[in-house]
């Protein structure tokens, strides 16, 4: 393959999180802890049932220093920014980046699912994204983590024994056995280290 | 996923189908076009893309079971009861100023939008003046609008969603239940003409006072959806109407100048 080395120092341009039962406890870990200084863009998807405004945004709000939205269709991610995945709709990275929408078929049971944002991130980022997931009673992202982790970029998966459900960490971990395994205020500096990159590359070298 | 050879074969397949079947698929959101073409490959069981077009080159039975996978099919009735909300309260009393109505549904797909506002516009009166046009690029799905038929599972949920966006009645006054399905009343399309139209290749055809497009612009890329966006400017007469999905925009559009946000929260637009 053509196109530059994959090196483990290439800063993400996105942060995807993905998780569904159980996820938005530790979500909001880690949000919480990110600083209001945080550049790098952060896009989260949780499995909840369809409703809008969304239950996601409800429980986030106030608990995170960053500004927090649902993307609309073809918007560029920019700095500083939460994203969360709008209910009943996928949600794909596409050139630019930007993002893109789709109520094509639930894939997994589920629309959003977790396994479409991650895919489609690794094709357009590649290297330049960063997967991370967490509590679940269901497989999704387990192959969407995996394509990011081909593509070249990095991967975390909450430890199934410090997760609300373990399932979803689980399939995560049958499928990606080099993830990096993580409990949650792990998870919660490893965004953070991620992001830093971004201000000063040399101190990525962990 | 699949790359390298994959992002080669796919412009062409895309090409292929153009120059063959006048189907424009060239200027489609990449990332959801890749996932359907991947599940198009696996259906036809073809290693690659460049297999793959061999197939709808030369079998035009190929092509139509493309189309399935290539055009989205989803729809629900009263999808989002803020927007139907909205349109009733907000729209219609502009709606009734007007002698006669003419109603644009492009990407009507198998026809829950149409019948959903059929149903909004009896209750408010308007129907009996008013003119649809319900269009898509998928014949199949066409067909499936004109007979009006839903399986009965989906109908619990449609009556829920009518309920949300304010419906004045009980759905099931609107359709009658058969075995398994329910059948919409022929009169709601008494005034609805459904036809083949593109967005990506046809023009406009009538000056019409309210558009829904909804979840259909998703699909296209920036370019396509500018060039969308221009017809329904066309299409809609002064001070006319535009609803969007709830996700969609007008604001990374070349055209946003020309339409004013009416309902923000619920993307319905005027035309300046
Ligand atoms: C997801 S459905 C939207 C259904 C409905 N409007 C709704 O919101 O429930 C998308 C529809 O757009 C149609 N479509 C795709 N490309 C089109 C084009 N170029 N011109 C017109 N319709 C198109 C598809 O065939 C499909 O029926």
């Amino acid at each position: 393959m053509l196109g530059k080395p994959t090196s483990s120092a290439t800063a993400p341009e996105a942060i995807l999180i993905g998780g569904s039962a159980g996820a938005i406890e530790v979500v909001s870990l880690v949000l919480g802890a990110l600083p209001a200084d945080f550049r790098t863009p952060v896009v989260v998807l949780v499995h909840l049932p369809k409703q809008r405004p969304s239950a996601l945004a409800g429980a986030l709000s106030g608990k995170c220093r960053l500004a927090l939205r649902e993307p609309l269709d073809k918007e560029p991610l920019a700095p500083a920014t939460v994203y969360l995945a709008p209910p009943d709709y996928h949600l794909l990275i596409d050139e630019g980046p930007s993002f893109a929408l789709s109520v094509d078929e639930p894939v997994n049971f589920s629309r959003p699912s977790i396994d479409v944002l991650f895919q489609s991130a690794a094709s357009v980022l590649g290297p330049r994204c960063a997967g991370v997931l967490v509590s679940g009673a269901n497989p999704d992202g387990a192959r969407g983590l995996c394509a990011i982790q081909q593509a070249g970029g990095l991967v975390a998966i909450q430890d199934p024994d410090d997760a609300a459900q373990g399932a979803m960490p689980e399939a995560a971990i049958a499928l990606c056995p080099d993830a990096h395994v993580l409990a949650t205020t792990e998870i919660c500096q490893w965004v953070q280290q991620l992001g830093a990159w971004q201000t000063s590359p040399r101190r990525g070298s962990t | 996923m699949l790359s390298g050879e994959f992002d080669i074969e796919l412009p062409l397949l895309l090409e292929a189908i153009h120059l063959k079947y006048s189907y424009d698929f060239r200027r489609y959101a990449l990332s959801s076009l890749k996932r359907r073409l991947e599940q198009a490959m696996e259906h036809f069981n073809c290693r690659s893309l460049s297999a793959l077009q061999e197939r709808v080159l030369r079998e035009p039975e190929v092509m139509r079971g493309m189309l399935a996978h290539l055009t989205v099919q989803v729809s629900e009735m009263f999808r989002d009861a803020g927007f139907y909300r909205a349109l009733r309260e907000k729209v219609v009393p502009y709606l009734r100023t007007y002698p006669s109505l003419k109603v644009w549904i492009p990407g009507c797909a198998t026809g829950e939008e149409v019948y959903s506002l059929a149903i909004l516009l009896r209750e408010e009166g308007l129907l009996d003046r008013t003119l649809i046009y319900a269009t898509d690029i998928n014949p199949e799905a066409l067909h499936k609008a004109e007979a009006g038929i839903y399986e009965l599972d989906r109908i619990a949920d449609f009556s829920k969603a009518y309920a949300e966006a304010g419906g004045r009645a009980s759905l099931s006054d609107y359709y009658t239940a058969g075995y398994n399905a329910a059948v919409f009343d022929k009169s709601l399309r008494e005034g609805v003409l459904f036809s083949d139209h593109s967005l990506a290749t046809d023009s406009v055809f009538a000056e019409v006072q309210l558009i829904t497009c909804r979840n259909v612009l998703i699909y296209f890329d920036r370019v396509l959806q500018d060039r969308a966006v221009a017809l329904f400017r066309d299409s809609l007469c002064r001070k006319g109407f535009l609803g969007l999905g709830a996700k969609e925009s007008l604001t990374f559009s070349s055209y946003a100048a020309e339409f004013a946000e009416f309902v923000r929260e619920e993307r319905i637009y005027q035309r300046r």
